[in-house]
């Protein structure tokens, strides 16, 4: 067996070195807390995005738009769809579709007065059936054919003039704000919702709408309805995608793009933590030469002093996981929007912890455990026990 | 008596660069099973390094070394650990504890390489303390106990795995007169009553007396035995 130093040995030396082992613990800590921040963030925009699609529900866009907002769809092609079999229908036998038509419009930040894009979603009557998740939190839902839309608490929260009585201006008209809508932690949150005929009319569309969205009477038959909309020849050049893919991708490049740039930081900071370890480490082997020659006396392998050492790094760096995830776990209180490249419109998120950020985030930090405390514990190991005894004497 | 120690023309020469320097020349010496032998000589004279040597943390440059019947000149390091574990115990000059560890952990440190049980652990290093007569300080933390009984620790650790060979470096070396005389009689009685086999370093002429055999070392060589 490696391991056969008791391990209060390692845990009574690392208190027994207070300053030194507080100072490690603070920079593991620190690293820990801006790697979990990171994977956090990135997390908290997929949580939104995924959570603004149904699986139940199927989206289609124009092949090779990368959003709805590059999309166009006639009504003719969304008439079409609304005749499959497959699609769920509500009491009236009317089919649970919406076609929306999605623009863009500048409203000004009420803290820094910066502009901020933000996304018009113009609805047909079937969105509401086939997203429950969105509730009108004050005020009242827009009139078909009024130029009034709800907005999202999300977005009423930070941008100026969207309290319900209030008025904004989408295209080249005035709009009033006669409600305000919540949608939990998803992108519609961040939206601006009102009739889609108007929006068509206000931005000169023709008919043409962004995307189509229905919901399956049966989920298990996406891949069916799926084959049937490619095959159709007058809708060969839609992209159909259940919504919560389609999302997820959304979420994509501003995710990797934000655990990209956060990672390189945290590997360059947790350099400084490695050190911080390595220093600490290396001054422990130094303060306990003469006991490491004794316990080599005593018959212990280098294995052993190897273990042990790497055992105290590996304690040190647990210990900064615990504290790191536990500050960073208070993130998840806070709440920021920002532009979404993938939408290019304002996406209010969280930061969101799961057991995956936490198991690479104790990951991480023992790796730099291992990083820190592998040459120290090496030396360590190394040594000769005849000089280790002499250092004593 | 049968010789434990059997030291057969060794040598040992250590190198400061390109420089030769040689410790011990030729030195060929038995020590009977049950035997308390004192090792003395000036300063450099090579005592220390003979005790390194037979208590297996140094090897020789030439010769052999049998120690109840292992020739551990021969053996890997990994085998050369597991032969001190079982056949040495140590008594160090300035006692070598563990300072983080209590008297009990510290005697009971060695039993860790051993397949006891918890409770013949225990029963092991309770018996041991109370024989160096701490078993009122197990609890202890080197720092809270004297320099004599921070060595009647040690003595406890050396002895608690019943080994073959009890090497002392220096023991009463860091100790005053009255406490030196503590330790002596502690070893005296380690030898006689429970027959461990004693090598051991002193400057001490009053420590080596307890001794039944003393043998001097000059430059590397034995220049004298016997009491």
């Amino acid at each position: 067996m490696i391991m056969k130093i008791p391990l209060s040995y390692n845990w009574r030396n690392l208190l027994a070195r207070r300053l030194t082992t507080g100072l490690t613990v603070t920079g593991i800590s620190l690293v820990v807390f801006v790697f979990a921040a990171v994977l956090m963030l990135a997390q908290g925009i997929e949580d939104t995005l995924v959570a603004t699609g149904s699986e139940d529900n199927v989206i289609l866009i124009r092949e090779g738009s990368q959003s709805e907002l590059m999309s166009s769809l006639t009504r003719e092609q969304i008439d079409l769809v609304s005749t499959f079999p497959e699609l769920a229908r509500d009491n009236d036998n009317q089919p649970l579709l919406t076609a929306d038509v999605v623009t863009m419009i500048n409203l000004h930040k009420k803290q820094s007065g910066d502009m901020g894009n933000i996304a018009v979603r113009g609805i047909s009557p079937g969105a509401f059936d086939l997203r429950p998740q969105v509730r009108l939190e004050s005020g009242r839902w827009f009139k078909p054919g009024q130029l009034e839309v709800v907005i999202g608490n999300k977005i009423a929260e930070q941008f100026e003039n969207t309290a319900v009585g209030d008025q904004i201006e989408i295209g080249s008209k005035k709009w009033e704000v006669v409600g305000i809508l919540e949608a939990g932690k998803t992108g519609f949150a961040s939206e601006i919702w009102g009739d889609a005929d108007l929006v068509l009319s206000e931005f000169n569309r023709q008919n043409v709408f962004s995307s189509a969205t229905f919901r399956l009477s049966d989920p298990a038959e996406f891949e069916i309805i799926k084959t049937k909309l490619e095959t159709e020849r007058r809708l060969q050049e839609l992209d159909v995608k259940r919504e919560q893919t389609y999302y997820k991708e959304q979420s994509q490049f501003m995710a990797t793009f934000i655990s990209a740039l956060g990672l390189v930081i945290t590997v360059i900071f947790s350099f400084g933590a490695m050190i911080g370890a390595m220093i600490t480490m290396y001054a422990a082997v130094a303060n306990r030469t003469v006991e490491i020659g004794t316990l080599r006396a005593l018959g212990f392998r280098r294995r052993s002093i190897l273990t042990a050492f790497l055992i105290e790094s590996l304690v040190l760096s647990l210990i900064g996981a615990g504290i790191g995830l536990g500050l960073a776990s208070f993130l998840q209180m806070v709440s920021f929007s920002t532009t979404n490249f993938g939408s290019f419109s304002e996406l209010a998120f969280g930061f969101s912890l799961n057991p995956v950020i936490v198991l690479s985030t104790v990951v991480f930090s023992l790796v730099m455990g291992i990083f820190g405390g592998f040459l120290p514990a090496v030396r360590a190991a190394r040594m000769d026990i005849v000089n280790s005894l002499r250092a004593g004497g | 008596m049968s010789a434990l120690v059997q030291v057969n023309n060794i040598s040992k020469v250590y190198y400061r660069g390109s420089i030769e320097i040689p410790v011990l020349q030729n030195l060929s010496l038995e020590v009977p099973e049950g035997e308390f032998l004192a090792l003395m000589g000036p300063s450099g004279s090579g005592k220390t390094t003979l005790l390194n040597l037979i208590s297996g943390i140094d090897r020789p440059t030439s010769g052999s070394l049998v120690i109840a019947g292992t020739d551990i000149a021969k053996l890997s390091e990994s085998q050369l650990a597991k032969w001190r574990s079982q056949n040495i115990g140590f008594i160090f000059q300035f006692y070598n504890l563990i300072p983080v560890l209590t008297a009990y952990e510290n005697v009971e440190l060695p039993l860790e390489l051993t397949n006891l049980t918890k409770k013949e652990k225990k029963q092991r290093v309770e018996a041991m303390l109370n024989i160096v007569g701490l078993g009122d300080r197990m609890d202890h933390y080197p720092k809270q106990l004297s320099g004599g009984q921070q060595q009647r620790v040690a003595i406890a650790r050396a002895v608690v795995t019943d080994p073959t060979l009890i090497i002392g470096d220096e023991p009463t070396g860091d100790l005053d007169r009255k406490s030196a005389e503590e330790i002596l009689v502690l070893m005296d009685r380690l030898n006689k009553e429970f027959k461990k086999t004693i090598v051991m370093v002193t400057h001490d002429p009053h420590a080596a007396e307890r001794a039944q055999t003393v043998l001097h070392l000059e430059k590397g060589e034995l220049i004298s035995g016997g009491k």
